[in-house]
């Protein structure tokens, strides 16, 4: 292994991404606190939207990256580690955007509806979405090695992501509370103000660079972690051959 | 595979790794066609994970493993259909006869109803016996039935660990002749077994494993 | 040399196997169904008031199903594992495709065995009625919702046998995929009282589908892997 210490897993791409992310997160609370107009409806509480739809917008993202992401690692030729590492990594960071969705949209709900929670098609199949990817951690966690690890996750992944369809079109198929798509709605005319939607915007695209570099931090360690077991193995090795040389 | 080995188990500094301690360390083992060989040693030396990484169940951490001419790393399902493990375990169905489990088994590589009479009938498991459920059976009779599945399915490699647990002096001298049979109708046999002096009556061939590394004996 | 079985013939033998031992230890009908009768009982219990239990009938037997799915999965499971049959599987190279099949149909015929039962019972203890306008649709969903029910408990039956925390991690993994199977709805213009699924069955076909489309459409997808070794099936000598 290296002898030179790593101090840090980042690099250009990376500081690039989290320069964009502090940019855009900063439009967004400044603009999103002080300069957007509240709703005609909604009023105050609008201001909600711009965490609330960025992080469902990027847990759906996650998601299908964790799917795409083991998909390649299932039916490549070389069935490398590194997409499994992906898959691991957008698959936690997809966990806490999605439970900063769920927060979030309780508390609009609260201010909206005088509610935290509804049993509603899209609250409820968002909740089960978030419960489905707490298992595909779990999974993560049986233990064995990386590959039977990798191979596992996968399954769940591919299986997982199918239920991303079924939470989105929710608002169609069944009566909800939730309101439907206002931004990608069927009938290509957004309803919202100008800087209401550019501020949203602004905000999918920092929350999205959020993403990437959390995404690229995360699986770096991972990499680290793997290449740390080999070295343990190096030593049980070496112990377990001494062990043979006593007896 | 290596153009010049023509062994049935050819296993060159194998490293296989369960939960990250390493089960065996650089193990090399040399088997060829039709040889029965003795794997001894004591407990956590290794010999139970070297029968089943030759069984195409484990991966390869390190080294090469090629087994019937496959490599273990990647064409374990080909070494599978042609290998046939009796671990510690029987592999048997509890709730079903013995005539089940071995025609279960003869059905999965489509052998004749001739051939699971032979093997039960060599196993001493035919009769009245045949009908009784597994879950009913002693220990040595489990033993004697998970071989005759490992008959029916006409393996060429049989891979055995501690094959004669369970059984009286007469069920283990039938064991042995069971051994010797197949190994002059052509498969190689490769069994771990604390019994040394039972073992070494029917053994061409003894190893010693020793902290999951293999040592020849004389 | 022994010959590798076609998918079809595994998937036959492996159903044939799993029925017969359901059929000597009848653990489906001696212990499953009175769980899940007990399910409903206590549903009753919970909920009382005759009115709420009509309307939603369907869903309270869906929930039994499902409870009981548990058990079922984990019983076909322990069978293979408990004498190591599955690594018997594994190591004689059995097409684990056929594997995959087999269990699934013979879970499947357990599931729809158990569910009729189901049935009889939602109609005794909840007093629903039934109409034969919504027939064809409450049979296809019922079909379509157990097909699906059968290949994600199989998936997921595998994927965590011999896992630490199998039991907690095998509801964790099924609930969320398989719950919109529990929805169920009145409709009160038409009068039918129970398993009125209307765009739930909708919603639920979809997924049913998409289960089953997903797993065939996996011709060349080796399922071996689930069933990877665990800390009982290494013993050193």
């Amino acid at each position: 292994m290296n002898s030179t210490a790593v101090r840090s897993v980042g690099t250009p791409s990376t500081r690039l991404f989290g320069l964009l992310a502090i940019v855009c997160m900063t439009w967004v609370v400044v603009g999103g606190l002080f300069f957007t107009p509240a709703d005609l409806n909604q009023g105050e509480s609008v201001r909600i939207m711009y965490v609330h739809v960025p992080t469902a917008w990027v847990a759906y993202l996650a998601f299908i990256v964790t799917g795409v992401a083991s998909a390649m690692f299932m039916f490549g030729k070389k069935h490398s580690l590194g997409f499994d590492r992906v898959a691991g990594a957008s698959a936690e960071v997809g966990l806490m955007f999605m439970a900063i969705t769920l927060i979030s949209g309780s508390l609009w709900g609260r201010l909206t509806w005088g509610t935290f929670w509804e049993w509603d098609p899209r609250l409820t199949t968002t909740a089960f979405l978030f419960v489905t990817y707490l298992g595909y951690m779990a999974v993560r966690g049986l233990g064995g090695s990386p590959q039977q690890r990798a191979r596992r996750s996968a399954v769940v992944a591919m299986l997982a992501v199918l239920e991303i369809p079924l939470v989105h079109f929710s608002v169609v198929m069944w009566r909800s509370l939730h309101q439907r798509a206002s931004v990608l709605s069927t009938d290509g005319d957004i309803k919202m103000d100008g800087l209401m939607l550019t501020t949203l915007f602004v905000g999918v695209i920092g929350f999205t660079c959020t993403f990437a570099w959390l995404v690229s931090h995360r699986q770096r360690v991972m990499a680290m972690r793997d290449i740390l077991l080999a070295t343990q193995l190096d030593s049980a090795l070496d112990e377990r051959i001494a062990e043979g040389s006593q007896s | 595979m290596d153009a010049l080995s023509t062994s049935i188990i050819d296993l060159r500094d194998v490293v296989a790794v369960y939960n990250g301690y390493p089960a065996l360390a650089g193990a090399s083992l040399s088997v060829e066609k039709g040889e029965i060989v003795l794997l001894q040693g004591p407990n956590g030396a290794g010999k139970s994970t070297l029968l089943r990484l030759c069984a195409g169940l484990l991966p390869v951490e390190r080294g090469t493993a090629f087994v019937l001419g496959c490599n273990v790393q990647n064409e374990r399902e080909r070494i599978r259909s042609r290998v046939g493990l009796l671990g510690h375990n029987n592999g048997l169905y509890a709730d079903l006869s013995i005539a089940d489990n071995i025609s279960f088994w003869a059905s999965m590589v489509g052998a004749l109803q001739s051939e699971i009479d032979a093997a039960m009938s060599r196993m001493g498991i035919d009769g009245s016996l045949a009908s009784r459920s597994v879950g009913n059976l002693s220990a040595g009779q489990k033993r004697r039935c998970a071989l005759a599945c490992l008959i029916v399915r006409r393996a060429e490699l049989w891979l055995l660990d501690e094959p004669h647990a369970g059984l009286d002096a007469k069920g283990r001298d039938e064991i042995d002749a069971i051994l010797r049979e197949a190994s002059q109708l052509g498969a190689t046999i490769v069994v771990a077994s604390h019994e040394v002096e039972r073992a070494q009556h029917l053994a061409t061939r003894n190893v010693a494993v020793v902290a999951g590394r293999v040592q020849e004996r004389s | 040399m022994s010959t590798s079985p076609n998918i079809a013939r595994v998937a036959r033998v492996v159903a044939a196997k799993d029925l017969r031992i359901e059929m000597r230890s009848h653990i489906v009908v001696q212990q499953v169904l009175p769980f899940a009768g007990l399910v409903m009982v206590m549903f009753a219990f919970a909920l009382d008031n005759d009115d709420v239990l009509q309307r939603v009938a369907g869903g309270l037997v869906w929930l039994a199903t499902l409870f009981s799915l548990f058990i079922v999965v984990q019983r076909s499971y322990a069978i293979e594992t408990s004498d190591g049959a599955l690594d018997a599987l594994r190591v004689a190279g059995v097409d684990s495709q056929g594997i995959f099949l087999g269990k699934s149909a013979a879970l499947f015929v357990q599931l729809i065995t158990l569910e009729m039962l189901l049935f009889v019972l939602a109609v005794v203890l909840y007093q629903v009625q039934l109409s034969l306008a919504g027939l064809v649709l409450l049979v296809t969903c019922v079909l379509c919702a157990t097909a699906g029910l059968a290949f994600v408990g199989t998936l997921y039956g595998g994927l965590t046998a011999g896992a630490r925390g199998r039991e907690t991690l095998l509801p964790l993994l099924l609930l969320p995929v398989v719950a919109p199977a529990s929805s169920s709805e009145r409709n009160p213009r038409n009068g039918i009282g129970i398993f009125k699924w209307r765009s739930s069955a909708c919603g639920w076909l979809a997924m049913g589908r998409s289960a089953g489309s997903f797993c065939r459409a996996l011709r060349h997808w080796r399922p071996a892997f689930l069933w990877r070794p665990h800390r009982g099936m290494i013993r050193q000598s």
